[in-house]
C-alpha cells in the first residue's frame, strides 16, 4: 500500500473518531456513533496489517485472538452495577499498551544499535511514565472499587514528599537514559518499577467515594499516554485519538469536582473522608424517626409527586428494578415519578443513569441538578435511596463541614423525605446528615431491594 | 524538527476539538462516554501492531505481544461494553 494510501486512510479513521463522539451528544445517535468509532478503530488496525514493516504475524494472530476474547468476555459478563471497575481496568489496560509499546519500541532501537533522536527519546519515556502510571493507578481504583482494599484514604507520614522524591527520581532517570550509551538498559526497568510505585502510592490516598475523579483523570492519561506512543512510533491518527481521549477525561475531571465544589488538588491530595465522626455537628440528643413498611407505601401510594434520589447504596443492593417497579405502580396510581441525580452520585460521572437505564427507566424522567431542584418544594415525598452527602443540608448551612459549598439536592424541601438506608452509618465524608433528623425525615433501614420489594406488595395492596 | 512540530500542531488541534466534543455531551451519557474514549485510546493497538514480533530478544518479544493482547483487551473490552451500554439507552420505552 502507498504510504500516502495509508495515511489518508488512518485520517478517515481519525474523523470517524471525531464523528463518533459527536453522536454520543445524544441518546438517540449515541450508539451508532459508538459503531463508527468502532469502525475507524477497525479500519486503522486493517490498514496497519497491510505495512510492510509488520514483524511477526503469528504473535500477532495470537495476541489479538487472547485480547479479543478476554476483551469481549468481560464486556459481556460485567454488571452494570459494577461499570465503575470495568472503566477502571479498561482504563489500565490503556495504559498498560502504551508502557508496553514505547518499551517494545525502546529495546528494539537499543538492541539494532540505532540512537533515538531526542524528541523519540523523550516521549519514548514519557510512555513508559504515563502508561505505567495510569495501569498500576487503575488496578488500585479497580480493588477500592470492587472492595478487594479498604476504599478509605491510606495515608503515611511524608506521603507527598516521598512521592514528590519518586517522581525526581523517575525524571533523572529518564534524563540518565537519554544520554548514557547504548546497551545500557537499567534506568530503563528502573523507571517502569518507580513509575509503577508511583501509580499506586497515587491513588491509595484517594477515598472510594472520589473514585469518579480518579478514573475520570486515569481516563485521560491513559488517552496521553496513547499520544506519546504516537510521536514515538510517528503515527498521527495515535496522537490525534489520543488528544481527544485526554481532553475527554480531563473535562470529566473538571466536572466532578465542580459538583463537589473542591479542587482537582484537594481531591488528589486531600486525603478526603474516612474519619467517620471526626467533623461536623455532633448528633448527640438527636433521634431519627423510623418508619414501618406499611407506613412509608401509604406515603408513597397516595403522592401525587415523589422524586428519587438513587445514590451509590442502589448500585450495591442492585435495586434499580425494584425502584422502576415502584415508580410504575405509583404512575399507575396516578403519581408522578421523577429521579434526580447528583452529578457524584455513585461510583463515576453518569453511574446513576446507566443503572436506571438498565431498568428501561426512559431518560427524559431523570433530571440534573439544576433541572429538579425547585421541584422539591412540590414534591409529596422526596425518597432518598442510598444516597447520604449529596442531600445532606450542611452543605449549605454548617460552614464548619468538609462539604459546606458542595451544590446538594434540595431534597430537604421536599413535604416530606424517606430515607432508605442500610443504618445510621455515616456517608463517605465522614460527617452527620442533619436531614435524618430533621422531622419531616422518616427512616426505613434494611437493604434497598428488599424494602423496595415490600413496598411494591404493600401499596399493591392499599 | 519540523515532523514533530507538526505532530505537536495536531495534538494541541485535536485536544481542542475533544474539548468542544465532550462539553456537548449530556451527563446522562458520562458513563459511556467514558467506556467509549476508552475504546479510542485502545488505538495503541496501531503501535502494538507494528512492534509485535521477534528479531529483538525475547524481552522486546514478550513486551509486544502483551501490547497486542493489552491493547486488544482495552478496544474489544471498550466498545463491546459501550454498545452494551448504549443498547439500553435506545431501547423503546413501550417494553413493559
Amino acid at each position: 500500500m502507498p504510504v500516502a494510501l495509508e495515511l489518508l486512510l488512518y485520517l478517515v479513521a481519525a474523523v470517524l473518531f471525531v464523528l463518533g463522539l459527536k453522536r454520543l451528544g445524544s441518546p438517540l445517535t449515541a450508539r451508532q456513533g459508538n459503531r463508527m468509532s468502532g469502525v475507524g478503530m477497525l479500519l486503522a488496525i486493517v490498514v496497519t496489517l497491510f505495512d510492510h514493516g509488520i514483524l511477526g504475524y503469528q504473535e500477532i494472530i495470537v495476541g489479538m485472538f487472547i485480547g479479543s476474547a478476554v476483551g469481549f468476555w468481560m464486556a459481556r459478563s460485567v454488571k452494570m452495577t459494577s461499570m465503575p471497575q470495568m472503566v477502571a481496568l479498561l482504563n489500565g489496560f490503556g495504559g498498560g499498551a502504551s508502557l508496553l509499546v514505547g518499551g517494545a519500541e525502546f529495546l528494539k532501537a537499543e538492541l539494532a544499535g540505532v540512537t533515538p533522536t531526542i524528541d523519540i527519546g523523550i516521549t519514548t519515556q514519557l510512555s513508559l511514565l504515563i502508561g505505567s502510571v495510569t495501569l498500576s493507578g487503575s488496578l488500585i481504583a479497580w480493588a477500592k472499587l470492587q472492595e478487594v482494599m479498604t476504599g478509605k484514604p491510606i495515608t503515611f507520614p511524608l506521603q507527598k514528599v516521598i512521592n514528590g522524591g519518586l517522581f525526581a527520581a523517575i525524571v533523572g532517570l529518564a534524563a540518565y537514559q537519554l544520554i548514557v550509551p547504548q546497551q545500557v538498559l537499567w534506568p530503563f526497568y528502573t523507571v517502569i518499577a518507580l513509575a509503577l510505585v508511583l501509580g499506586v502510592l497515587l491513588v491509595i490516598p484517594i477515598g472510594g467515594a472520589d473514585m469518579p475523579v480518579v478514573i475520570s483523570l486515569l481516563n485521560s492519561y491513559s488517552g496521553i499516554a496513547a499520544s506519546m506512543t504516537g510521536f514515538v512510533i510517528h503515527n498521527n491518527v495515535l496522537i490525534i485519538a489520543g488528544a481527544l481521549v485526554g481532553s475527554s477525561g480531563i473535562i470529566l475531571s473538571q466536572i466532578m469536582c465542580k459538583a463537589m465544589n473542591r479542587s482537582l488538588a484537594n481531591v488528589l491530595f486531600g486525603a478526603f473522608g474516612g474519619d467517620a465522626g471526626a467533623i461536623g455537628k455532633s448528633s448527640e440528643g438527636l433521634t431519627v424517626r423510623q418508619v414501618t413498611v406499611e407506613d412509608a407505601a401509604v406515603q408513597l401510594g397516595y403522592a401525587q409527586l415523589v422524586i428519587v434520589v438513587p445514590g451509590y447504596g442502589l448500585a450495591v443492593a442492585q435495586a434499580q428494578h425494584a425502584v422502576r417497579e415502584l415508580a410504575d405502580l405509583i404512575e399507575r396510581r396516578g403519581g408522578e415519578v421523577k429521579y434526580a441525580i447528583h452529578p457524584v452520585a455513585g461510583r463515576m460521572p453518569g453511574h446513576m443513569n446507566v443503572l436506571l437505564a438498565e431498568a428501561n427507566v426512559p431518560y427524559e424522567k431523570l433530571c440534573e441538578m439544576d433541572q429538579i431542584n425547585d421541584d422539591f418544594q412540590r414534591a409529596d415525598v422526596a425518597l432518598v435511596i442510598g444516597a447520604n452527602d449529596v442531600v445532606n443540608p450542611a452543605a449549605r448551612t454548617d460552614e464548619g463541614s468538609p462539604i459546606y459549598g458542595m451544590p446538594i439536592l434540595n431534597a430537604d424541601h421536599a413535604k416530606s423525605i424517606i430515607v432508605m438506608k442500610r443504618g445510621m452509618s455515616a456517608g463517605f465524608a465522614g460527617i452527620e446528615n442533619e436531614l435524618f433528623y430533621n422531622p419531616k425525615t422518616a427512616m426505613l433501614f434494611g437493604d434497598a431491594k428488599k424494602s423496595l420489594t415490600s413496598l411494591v406488595t404493600e401499596i399493591k395492596a392499599l | 524538527m519540523e515532523a514533530l512540530v507538526l505532530s505537536i500542531t495536531l495534538f494541541v488541534l485535536a485536544t481542542f476539538l475533544g474539548v468542544e466534543l465532550i462539553h456537548r455531551i449530556p451527563t446522562t451519557l458520562h458513563t459511556p462516554l467514558m467506556s467509549g474514549a476508552n475504546a479510542i485510546s485502545g488505538i495503541t493497538i496501531v503501535g502494538a501492531l507494528v512492534v509485535a514480533g521477534g528479531g529483538f530478544g525475547w524481552i522486546s518479544w514478550a513486551f509486544g505481544v502483551s501490547a497486542v493482547v493489552f491493547a486488544m483487551m482495552n478496544v474489544v473490552g471498550g466498545y463491546t461494553v459501550t454498545d452494551r451500554m448504549l443498547e439500553m439507552f435506545t431501547k423503546k420505552p413501550e417494553a413493559k
